[in-house]
């Protein structure tokens, strides 16, 4: 990029939390409905301080349950709306993002994760992977599913994730968690402005003569109707596998593969480099789109690594996905902690030292 | 006999709204929700605002009830309809919204969101049908059950020591600062018909000048629910319900009381 | 006396008998026939409808239609007009 244009661009330095809120206000969301729970709460202040002199609509609900009921109205009506919450708000969620998936409603909703079960802690965790990108409430449905690893991603996520909800009629979740809600980094804001509102010519907006009315609804009543809608979600979510994204880092040579998404994923780059100190040819793919999973970039490696190792902070969710992938065809690891714990570089590196001298002493007995 | 219904020489006086569809009710004979759904769809076609009006159909008895208005609806979850409603109002605030739900939808597992909603004044129409039971499912217990009432889920009769009393959820809209009108009618008779017809009427006309929630309680019938014909179930709410539940305005905006005291 | 009558929609009408209740001039009753979806359906019975609409008013199918003499034909025949709400 051109120096002096690079100087022009607006660097700050933010928390995540309001780096995806102030996106919000830039993406053009008219309307956020909320309720306040850590580690999120910055993304609801920041928008009632900002939202009301930039044109928007913000409501602090009486709870999760109302507020994803707001998004439901207010998406069925035609606006770009979301909501946020933390684990507990998102299982509260779970019944309206059932509706809205069902009804094929845009929106974007954020979790930032934090540790679980129950009421858990308020510190950050993955333990939402199954909850986020496997529909989470009843019935088979998906959301879209974006995982930030920076105050940055978190920023910018926040336009794909409204571009791909609106492009699908799907909700979309950024699914962050509780580090990157809170943590400050250089953040370069993305235009205010710059994502166009499609048409809807399905909102419910008040039925002119000449249209038939618009229903926005969850219900069908008939098996083959209901069927057939499911029929459709299916394809849908089929296309959907286009929008597959992931990065790679230091996997050309790689000889172990490690898949991890988020804050994890850093901890991942880091161990990266501990272990290429020590000669030990590690690599990480980190899935970006955690739904749709980028099932065949993870599969690719099979041929080309040792093993897999899943790094969560999690007992092992995403690994799920990664062993449906590679398919039986490499070992597949896992490692993560829990309960609001975050692994460190050196721990990962322990495990991956670990695993190799089990792997060479298998190998050796079983003569390979 | 031969009976003359000849309409010669005469004018039409009254016919079903446009404002429904031509999709025939699928309520039970005698059922007060087709008269609700009617005066709705009258006070919208005869105050030109079905282009401006968008519904919230609940879950219950009337989860299809977009099958008959002619306008444009949402279906909420159950209990949210409220909820849904102010999403809807919120980004579109010069429509007409109103929100139409049962006693279970509104009165049981919606009573934080309905609550809520009016609290706050969403400038929203309430339409509220309480006949004391879950027609839907199947004639179980409601929140608005009488005391002593057999259901399904009460066969021995409505205990309160078991399961609380009938809840009387307008009376305490009524105290909320954000209900701007909340009024008790009912279906059974021409007249109260016409009463109900007017609160409809009302409403909008407070919408319209943004004056906050309107709460209109319809105490309704459930024949089938309570195993009697659509006559003897009117009768039996009658008797029952209205003593418990007594039809009126419990809450009149001030202008309106002036207006009422002047007159007076 | 005003003459008025009454139209029903007789494949919507499901028999509840509401109307019969609410008319005062006890001018309709149930047919001895039954509609498609199985009702005996209401009708005029009497010759004698004022066209009030108080059966259409709670007909819970909206399904009466009613008709009555304009005003303007009562005061040319010297017929009392009764207000009707």
């Amino acid at each position: 990029m051109d120096q002096t244009l690079e100087l022009i661009r607006e660097a700050r330095l933010m928390k995540g939390n309001e780096a995806l809120a102030e996106a919000a206000i830039r993406a053009g969301v008219q309307a956020y409905f909320g309720y306040p729970i850590t580690p999120q709460s910055e993304i609801l202040e920041y928008l009632s301080r900002e939202m009301p002199k930039r044109g928007g609509i913000v409501l602090q609900a009486e709870s999760e349950l109302a507020a994803i009921n707001m998004i439901y109205g207010a998406s069925g009506a035609g606006a770009r709306v979301m909501t946020s919450s933390s684990s507990p708000g998102i299982s509260l969620m779970q019944e309206g993002l059932s509706y809205i998936a069902s009804a094929q409603l845009p929106c974007l909703v954020v979790n930032v994760n934090r540790g679980g079960p129950g009421l858990g802690t308020i510190q950050p965790s993955q333990g939402d992977y199954f909850q986020a990108t496997k529909g989470g409430g009843h019935g088979d449905y998906h959301l879209i599913v974006l995982a930030p690893a920076s105050v940055q991603e978190m920023a910018d996520f926040v336009f794909d994730a409204i571009t791909l909800a609106e492009k699908y009629r799907n909700p979309a979740l950024i699914l962050a968690d509780g580090a990157l809600g809170q943590m400050m980094e250089k953040v370069e804001l993305p235009e205010e402005g710059s994502l166009e509102y499609p048409e809807k010519s399905w909102a419910t907006v008040g039925k002119p003569k000449e249209r038939e009315r618009n229903i926005i609804t969850s219900l069908f009543i008939q098996p083959e109707k209901m069927e057939k809608i499911n029929l459709e979600l299916q394809e849908k979510y089929r296309r959907l596998k286009e929008e597959v994204r992931y990065e790679l880092v230091s996997t050309d040579d790689a000889e172990i593969l490690m898949v991890a998404y988020g804050l994890s994923a850093r901890i991942c780059q880091k161990t990266i480099d501990l272990a290429r100190e020590k000669g030990i040819k590690l690599g990480l793919l980190r899935p970006i789109t955690l739904y749709p999973f980028p099932e065949e970039a993870v599969a690719s490696f099979a041929s080309k690594v040792d093993f897999y190792l899943v790094v969560e902070m999690n007992a092992g969710q995403m690994i799920e996905d990664v062993k449906l992938s590679v398919n039986g065809s490499r070992p597949v690891f896992h490692y993560g902690r829990m309960g609001g714990m975050i692994s460190s570089p050196e721990e990962v590196l322990s495990k991956v030292e670990e695993i190799l001298e089990t792997q060479s002493v298998s190998n050796t007995s079983t003569g390979r | 006999m031969q009976i003359n219904d000849s309409i010669e020489g005469l004018e039409l006086v009254y016919q079903r709204p446009a404002t429904l569809t031509d999709t025939p009710f699928h309520y039970c004979p005698g059922c007060g929700h087709g008269v609700a759904h009617k005066l709705l769809m009258e006070v919208v076609e005869e105050m030109g605002i079905q282009e401006n009006t968008i519904g919230v159909a609940p879950v219950g008895c009337s989860v299809f009830a977009y099958h008959y208005m002619n306008i444009d609806m949402q279906e909420a979850a159950h209990g949210r309809a409220s909820a849904v409603a102010t999403g809807i109002k919120r980004v579109l605030p010069d429509k007409f919204v109103f929100s139409y739900q049962g006693d279970g939808d509104l009165a049981a597992i919606g009573t934080a969101e309905t609550i809520h909603t009016v609290n706050r004044g969403e400038n929203i129409l309430i339409v509220f049908i309480n006949n004391g039971i879950y027609g839907m499912t199947g004639g179980q217990m409601a929140p608005t059950t009488l005391i002593g009432q057999i259901t399904s889920t009460s066969p021995y009769g409505r205990d309160e020591k078991l399961i609380g009393y009938p809840l009387k959820i307008t009376d305490m809209i009524a105290i909320l600062p954000g209900a701007f009108y909340v009024t008790r009618q009912s279906v059974n008779t021409a007249g109260n018909v016409r009463k109900l017809k007017k609160a409809f009427q009302k409403s909008f006309e407070f919408q319209k000048l943004n004056k906050g929630t309107c709460f209109i309680e319809v105490v309704s019938n459930c024949p089938s629910g309570w195993g009697m014909t659509p006559v003897e179930a009117n009768k039996w709410m009658e008797e029952n319900m209205f003593p418990y539940y007594p039809l009126g305005d419990l809450k009149v905006p001030r202008t309106e009381k002036e207006k009422g005291s002047n007159n007076a | 006396m005003i003459r008025g009558t009454v139209h029903f929609k007789i494949e919507i009408c499901k028999g509840c008998e509401l109307c019969i209740v609410a008319c005062p001039q006890e001018s309709l009753g149930l047919s001895n026939k039954i509609n498609l979806q199985g009702y005996r359906f209401a009708e005029l019975i009497k010759d004698n409808c004022t066209g009030c609409i108080n059966c259409a008013l709670v007909c819970p199918d909206a399904a009466i239609t009613v008709y009555r003499e304009p005003k303007s034909a009562l005061r040319k025949s010297g017929k009392e007009a009764v207000e009707v709400k």
